[in-house]
């Protein structure tokens, strides 16, 4: 039980002290997360709003798919992903393996599916009203989009937070194709398996409950603006 | 300028394989109230959400201002912006009453200065002056059926169209309703098309009544034949 409140105690001194190390790994976890989350927000949500609105055959297909794909191991996107970006991998040349970037794109491909599903069922239970009335205004396509996307503006907001929330607590992925180098691409997760195998459980909780900090900050401020929004 | 503003010829709707509308000729003339009148199910909503450029009919003919309205249109636009549409059970933006009874100004990219003006003054005709900052979800059912009529006339229109406008308004209100659809038609001669079930509500204020049963026109009363002096 001592460790645990020992733990406790120095996770508040390096998060009160603000920690370089610490510091350096929070910061990497959030701008590599808040990245893929952007990149998978601004292909997600359209995507899913044109599957979710339009009509097309496959329709029902593609929507399983991306239902399967919320549920996508992150250790086999990171195998896959390692397997094209490695050096013998055919998109290798490019060098992204044990880089940020490489993490980006992992958490881009574990959060994009999230969000496209959680576009389609949000624009699917718009009311049919918002296309008619915003038609019947005079809007163009476009405007007639922005309303009904405007509609299903909290819905949106979530499927950005459950993106955001499955990439910054993610481990699998991050440490495959990042290589949990420290100084570079060492995030809070990767640091909180390592340093827990490594028996420095004070460290792990430390991160731990930075991590958890985060995440509700995250949270609140997205909540805050779904509130401003509304 | 042709006097008729619109002119259907052999217009049917059809939905599921069944024939809702059928209309071999009508005539609608520019610059007066015309009702439409007729129990449920008649095509009283079809009829205007065709003429209203919302929904394609089956076939047939649509002549708006001496112009044939082709099925495919090109300028679909251009004609829904000459024309405003208040439907049955109206749908509110979740949003302010002001960006609500803004928006067909907004989609036309009407200065805001200008549109805080149209809003307070069309608010201030519905009698509902006073009402910008209030949610549009929060309303009574005949508040907000009066924020969707205030919504239509902010635009000017050419045509103004009210699906069966007196649901869920009292009294007091119904005639405070009558009294702006005649100032609106006087005032800026715009032609209006409203459906009704109320059939003292239509000789009240229409110039002319067209009765529709089982999706066909079973007579056109004009106001000479119900206007005479006593």
């Amino acid at each position: 039980m001592d460790y645990i409140t020992g733990g406790i105690f120095r996770a508040c001194g390096l998060i009160f002290f603000l920690d370089r190390e610490v510091l350096g790994i929070a910061l990497l976890s959030l701008r590599v997360s808040a990245i893929a989350t952007i990149f998978a927000s601004l292909v997600g949500i359209p995507l899913g709003f044109i599957v979710g609105t339009g009509t097309f055959w496959g329709k029902r297909v593609v929507i399983t798919i991306f239902n399967t794909l919320m549920a996508f191991p992150t250790v086999v996107v990171g195998l896959l992903l390692y397997a094209f970006i490695s050096r013998q991998g055919p998109l290798g040349f490019l060098g992204l393996l044990f880089t940020p970037w490489a993490m980006v794109i992992g958490q881009f491909i574990l959060s994009a599916p999230l969000i496209v599903a959680l576009t389609i069922s949000a624009s699917q239970g718009i009311d049919p009203r918002v296309r008619l009335t915003a038609l019947s205004l005079g809007a163009n396509r476009f405007q007639v989009a922005q309303a009904v996307l405007s509609e299903a503006r909290f819905a949106l907001i979530s499927a950005v937070i459950a993106g955001f929330g499955r990439v910054i607590t993610e481990v699998g992925c991050a440490f495959m194709v990042g290589g949990n180098i420290r100084g570079y691409t060492r995030t809070m997760t990767t640091a909180i398996a390592m340093e827990t195998a490594k028996g420095d459980f004070a460290f792990a909780l430390a991160l731990g409950f930075l991590l958890l900090t985060i995440a509700f900050l995250v949270n609140i401020f997205l909540h805050w603006l779904q509130g401003r929004r509304g | 300028m042709d006097s008729y503003q619109f002119i259907v010829e052999d217009l049917t709707k059809f939905y599921n394989g069944k024939k809702v509308l059928d209309i071999p000729h009508l005539t609608i003339k520019r610059g007066l109230i015309h009702g439409v009148i007729g129990p449920n199910g008649s095509g009283k909503t079809t009829l205007l959400t065709i003429l209203s450029f919302l929904v394609q009919p089956s076939s047939g003919r649509i002549i708006f201002n001496g112009l044939e309205v082709s099925s495919q249109l090109n300028d679909e636009l251009a004609l829904r912006r000459e024309i405003a549409v208040v439907l049955q059970n109206p749908f509110l933006f979740n949003t302010t009453v002001e960006k609500n009874v803004a928006y067909g100004l907004k989609v036309r990219g009407m200065n805001k200065n200008v549109q805080k003006e149209k809003v307070s003054e069309c608010l201030d005709l519905v009698g509902l002056a006073g009402f910008e900052r209030r949610r549009a979800r929060e309303l009574s059912g005949g508040e907000a059926q009066r924020v969707a009529i205030a919504r239509g006339i902010a635009l000017n229109p050419e045509v103004l169209f009210l699906d069966e406008p007196a649901t869920n308004v009292d009294n007091i209100h119904v005639e405070a309703l009558e009294r702006i659809i005649g100032e609106l038609n006087h005032k800026y001669g715009t032609t209006v098309i409203l459906t009704t079930h109320d059939v003292n509500q239509t000789y009240r204020i229409a110039d002319d009544v067209i009765v529709l049963f089982e999706g066909e026109i079973k007579k056109i009363v004009s106001k000479d034949a119900f206007r005479s002096p006593l």
